[in-house]
C-alpha cells in the first residue's frame, strides 16, 4: 500500500503533461475534463486509502536509498488530512470547471495547468526534505501564476504579475532559507534537520537558525497570505476563474503555506516560545485587517478574498497559541485542544471557502457581475445557488449547528481556557464582523428585488449545482467530526503529530523518529 | 520576423548543425562529464532559436514547427516519467533497473541515461517552442477572453 | 575573517541590489531584470555554501571523478561540495521558467496598455 504514495505525485504529473496532447484532439471543456476527473477521483481514492491505519507514519524511500541521504516520501497523520482536503476540493472544482470554463478558450492548457498544480500541493505535502518541498511549492506557485492570468483580461494580467513579483521574492527568501540550514545542519531531511536541531544544545536555537526562521516565515508567510505580506492575495483571488479561485483559496495557501510553517514551528523547530507568539502575532494581525478590510467591500470576490486572509488568520493564531502555551506549561489537553481547532478550522474553512467561491462562480456565470450592488434578487432565480451560498455564509460567520460554528467554539474555549483573554476577545468581535459582512451579502445578493443583471438569470448548469451542493453537504456533514469516533480517524492523529512534546534526551519529535526507524526498509 | 542577411543565413548554415552536435553530445555524456540533461537541452534549444532567427519564422512554420515542439515536449517528459514508474518493477519508485557498466564509459549510468536524454530533449523542445510563442505571438487588438488568437490550436 | 565572508556578502549585495530594482523601479522590464538578479543572486549564494577547504591548505577542486573509482576517497576529500550544485541547476531551470512566464505576461501587458510603465497599470484597488 505504501507503493501509491509516490502515484499521488506521479499521476498528476502525467496527466499535466498529456493534457496539451489532448487539448489538440478537442475543443470542448467536457470531453477535455474526463482524464482530470479521473486522475482526480484516483487521488481521492488513494489519499481516502491511507486512512487506513491512521497513526502510522509512511516513510517511502525513493530509487532504494535510505536515511539520511535519500529522498523520502512521508506521509503522517497531518499529512493524510491535508491531502484528503486537496482531493476532495480539487476533484469538486474539476467538476465544476466542466460548465464554467466555457466562456474561457484552450481547455487543453488549463487543465493541464491545473493538474500541475495538483501536483505540486501534493508533492510539497508529502515531500520528506527540504529542498524537493521547495521544488513542489514552485511547481504549484508557477502553475497558480499563469492560471491566474488565465483570461488575459488587463485586470487579471495585472493581479498576475503582482502575485508572481511577490511569490518569486518569497521563493527566494525560502530558497536562502534552506541554503542556510543546510550551512548550519549539514542536511536536507525534514527528520534529520530536526535531529540535529533538538540535540545541538539544548538551550534553543542558535542565532543562524532564528534568521533561517524569519526567512522561512516571511516567505511561506506570504504564501499563506498572512498580514504583512498579504498584498498580492485581494487581487489574485478575485481575478482569477471561480474553480481556480476555490482552489487558490481553499487550498494552495493551507498546502503551501499554513501545513508548512505548522511542520516548520512545531516538528523541526520544536515549538520554540519565540516562533509561537510570531505566529500568534501574525495570526491575529491577519484576522483583524482581513475582516475590516472585507467588510467595505463592494465586489463580491474581493470580499470573499478578504475574509480569506481574516481565516487563516484564526487557524495561525490557534496553532501559535498553542506552541506558546505549550512551552509556558499550560496543561496538555489545552493545547491538544488548541491545535485541534486550528485544524478543524483549516479543514472547514477549505469547505465552505470553496463553497463561496464555487457560488459566486455560479453567479457571474448566470449574470456577468460580481459587483454586490449589480446584484439582488438572484436567490429567486437561482434557488440551488442561492440555497448553498445561504449555509456557506452561514458556515463562515460561525452559527450553529454549521461547521464553522464548533471549529471557532473550539478555538476560543482553548484561549479562554489557557487564560489569554484579549486574544479570545478579539477573536469574539473578529466572527461578530464576518457575521456582519455577510449580512451584506446575503442581503445584496439574495434578497430584494430582481436587479437588471439578475433579471435574465437562470438557474446554473447541472455539474456546477453539483459540485456546490456536495460542498455544501459537507459543510453540514464535517460539523460531526466533534464526536469521537469521526474525529479519531480524521483529525486526531494530526492533533498527535503537532503536540509531541520535545525534551533533552529524545530528537525532536517522535514523526520523524518513526521516520528514522522506517530506513530499514 | 523576417529573416537576417545573407551572410548571417550561409554561416548559420554551416554553425548551427555543430551547436545542436554540441547539445546532444553534453546530454550524452552528462554523467561523465559537466553537463547533463538541462544543459545540454539549452544549448540544442539555441541552436533551433538561431535557424528561426536567421531564416525567418515562414521557414520555421515549415520546417520547425512549434505543433512538433509541444508535442515533443509533453512526450518527452512523460518518457521521463515512465522510467520513474519503471523502477516499480526493481523495488521503489526511481529505483535503477539498467545496470551500472564502469565508471567514465559511456554506459555507466544505468536509468540516470535515458532519465538525461529525455530531460535534454523536453527542456530542448519545451524553451523553442516558449521562443517562439514569445516572438511570434499574433495580436489582434485589445482582444477579450474569446478573441486573442495565437499561433497554436 | 572577513576576507574569507567576501563571496558571502557580495552574494548578499546582489540580493539587495535584485530587490532595490524590483521595489523601486517603473520600468516593467527593468523589475524583470531585478526578479533574475535575485534569483542568479539565491542561486550564487547556494554555491558558495558548498565550498569547503581541502586541509592543508590546499585548494579544493571541482566534484568531477576522473580515472576510474578508486579515486573516489581522494576526490571526496579534496573537492567541494557537489550536493549545493545539483541544487542550483534545479533552482536555475525554476528561475528560467518564471522569467519565462513573466515575460509572457509583460508582452500581454504592453499590448494592453502600449507602455511598460508599471503606475499606468493600477487598475486594481483597495
Amino acid at each position: 500500500m505504501e507503493h501509491l504514495v509516490p502515484l499521488l505525485v506521479a499521476l498528476p504529473l502525467a496527466g499535466g503533461f498529456l493534457m496539451p496532447i489532448v487539448g489538440r484532439l478537442t475543443k470542448s471543456h467536457r470531453a477535455a475534463a474526463a482524464l482530470p476527473i479521473a486522475i482526480a477521483c484516483a487521488g481521492l481514492a488513494i489519499a481516502i486509502s491511507l486512512l487506513g491505519r491512521p497513526d502510522e507514519t509512511i516513510v517511502y524511500w525513493l530509487g532504494g536509498w535510505s536515511f539520511p541521504i535519500g529522498i523520502s516520501m512521508v506521509v503522517d497523520g497531518l499529512s493524510r488530512l491535508i491531502l484528503i482536503i486537496i482531493a476532495a476540493i480539487s476533484l469538486l472544482a474539476l467538476v465544476f470547471s466542466m460548465d464554467y470554463m466555457k466562456h474561457y478558450t484552450s481547455p487543453g492548457l488549463y487543465y493541464g495547468l491545473f493538474l500541475l498544480m495538483l501536483t505540486g500541493m501534493n508533492g510539497v505535502v508529502v515531500s520528506g526534505d527540504l529542498f524537493n518541498m521547495f521544488v513542489f511549492l514552485e511547481i504549484a506557485g508557477i502553475a497558480s501564476y499563469a492560471l491566474v492570468a488565465f483570461g488575459t483580461e488587463a485586470d487579471e494580467l495585472e493581479a498576475s504579475l503582482k502575485y508572481l513579483v511577490l511569490g518569486v521574492i518569497a521563493s527566494t527568501f525560502i530558497l536562502v532559507g534552506i541554503a542556510l540550514t543546510y550551512n548550519v545542519t549539514g542536511h536536507l531531511n525534514w527528520a534529520k534537520v530536526a535531529e540535529v536541531l533538538g540535540t545541538a544544545g539544548g538551550a534553543g536555537l542558535s542565532l543562524p537558525m532564528y534568521v533561517v526562521a524569519a526567512l522561512f516565515f516571511m516567505g511561506f508567510g506570504l504564501k499563506a497570505a498572512m498580514v504583512p505580506f498579504h498584498a498580492w492575495l485581494p487581487d489574485a483571488h478575485p481575478s482569477a476563474p471561480a474553480p481556480i479561485s476555490a482552489m487558490l483559496s481553499g487550498v494552495l495557501i493551507k498546502a503551501c503555506g499554513v501545513y508548512v510553517l505548522a511542520r516548520l514551528v512545531f516538528s523541526v523547530f520544536g515549538g520554540d516560545q519565540t516562533m509561537g507568539v510570531i505566529l500568534a502575532g501574525l495570526g491575529a494581525t491577519s484576522m483583524v485587517v482581513g475582516v475590516l478590510m472585507a467588510v467595505g467591500q463592494w465586489d463580491f470576490k474581493r470580499l470573499l478574498a478578504y475574509h480569506s486572509i481574516s481565516q487563516m488568520g484564526y487557524v495561525v493564531l490557534a496553532l501559535g497559541a498553542a506552541a506558546v502555551m505549550r512551552a509556558n506549561g499550560v496543561s496538555d489537553a489545552v493545547v491538544g485542544l488548541a491545535i485541534f481547532g486550528g485544524l478543524f478550522h483549516l479543514a472547514n474553512h477549505a469547505i465552505f471557502k470553496s463553497l463561496l467561491f464555487l457560488c459566486s462562480g455560479s453567479i457571474e456565470y448566470a449574470t456577468g457581475t460580481r459587483q454586490l450592488k449589480m446584484l439582488g434578487g438572484v436567490g429567486k432565480r437561482m434557488p440551488v445557488t442561492g440555497a448553498c451560498l445561504r449555509v456557506a455564509a452561514l458556515s463562515i460567520s460561525g452559527v450553529p449547528p454549521f461547521n464553522g460554528f464548533w471549529s471557532k467554539l473550539i478555538i476560543i474555549l482553548a484561549l479562554v481556557l489557557a487564560g489569554y483573554y484579549t486574544l479570545a476577545a478579539i477573536t469574539v468581535v473578529v466572527s461578530f464582523l464576518t457575521l456582519l459582512s455577510f449580512a451584506k451579502v446575503q442581503r445584496y445578493v439574495l434578497g430584494g428585488d430582481p436587479s437588471e443583471a439578475a433579471r435574465g438569470a437562470r438557474e446554473a448548469p447541472v455539474g456546477m449545482c453539483l459540485a456546490t451542493v456536495v460542498l455544501a453537504v459537507l459543510c453540514l456533514a464535517t460539523a460531526l467530526v466533534i464526536f469521537p469516533t469521526v474525529r479519531a480517524r480524521l483529525v486526531d492523529p494530526a492533533v498527535r503529530v503537532l503536540s509531541v512534546r520535545v525534551s533533552e534526551d529524545r530528537p525532536a519529535a517522535a514523526g520523524p523518529a518513526v521516520a528514522r526507524e522506517g530506513m530499514g526498509r | 520576423m523576417q529573416g537576417m542577411s545573407l551572410i548571417v543565413k550561409n554561416m548559420t548554415r554551416l554553425v548551427a548543425g555543430f551547436i545542436a552536435l554540441f547539445g546532444i553530445y553534453d546530454i550524452i555524456y552528462g554523467h561523465v562529464e559537466p553537463g547533463g540533461g538541462f544543459s545540454g537541452g539549452v544549448i540544442l534549444a539555441a541552436s533551433m532559436v538561431l535557424v528561426v532567427l536567421a531564416f525567418g519564422e515562414e521557414f520555421s512554420r515549415r520546417v520547425l514547427s512549434v505543433d512538433v515542439a509541444r508535442v515533443t515536449t509533453s512526450l518527452a517528459a512523460l518518457v521521463f516519467l515512465a522510467v520513474g514508474l519503471g523502477g516499480y518493477m526493481v523495488g521503489k519508485f526511481f529505483t535503477n533497473f539498467l545496470g551500472r557498466g564502469e565508471v567514465g564509459e559511456l554506459a555507466s549510468a544505468g536509468t540516470l541515461g535515458i532519465s538525461s536524454l529525455a530531460v535534454g530533449i523536453e527542456v530542448g523542445a519545451g524553451l523553442f517552442g516558449v521562443f517562439v510563442a514569445l516572438a511570434m505571438f499574433r495580436r489582434t487588438g485589445t482582444g477579450t477572453r474569446r478573441e486573442m488568437e495565437i499561433p497554436h490550436g | 575573517m572577513m576576507l574569507s565572508m567576501a563571496p558571502y556578502l557580495f552574494a548578499f549585495l546582489l540580493l539587495v541590489v535584485g530587490l532595490y530594482a524590483i521595489v523601486a523601479k517603473r520600468n516593467l522590464i527593468k523589475v524583470i531584470v531585478g526578479l533574475m538578479i535575485l534569483d542568479y543572486a539565491a542561486n550564487l549564494l547556494l554555491v558558495l555554501i558548498g565550498y569547503r577547504s581541502a586541509g592543508a591548505g590546499a585548494a579544493p577542486v571541482a566534484p568531477i571523478l576522473v580515472g576510474g573509482p578508486e579515486n573516489v576517497r581522494a576526490l571526496a576529500a579534496s573537492s567541494v561540495d557537489p550536493l549545493p550544485q545539483a541544487l542550483v541547476l534545479t533552482s536555475i531551470v525554476i528561475g528560467l521558467s518564471v522569467t519565462a512566464l513573466v515575460v509572457a505576461l509583460a508582452i500581454r501587458l504592453y499590448e494592453k496598455y502600449g507602455t511598460f510603465d508599471t503606475e499606468r497599470m493600477r487598475n486594481l484597488k483597495g
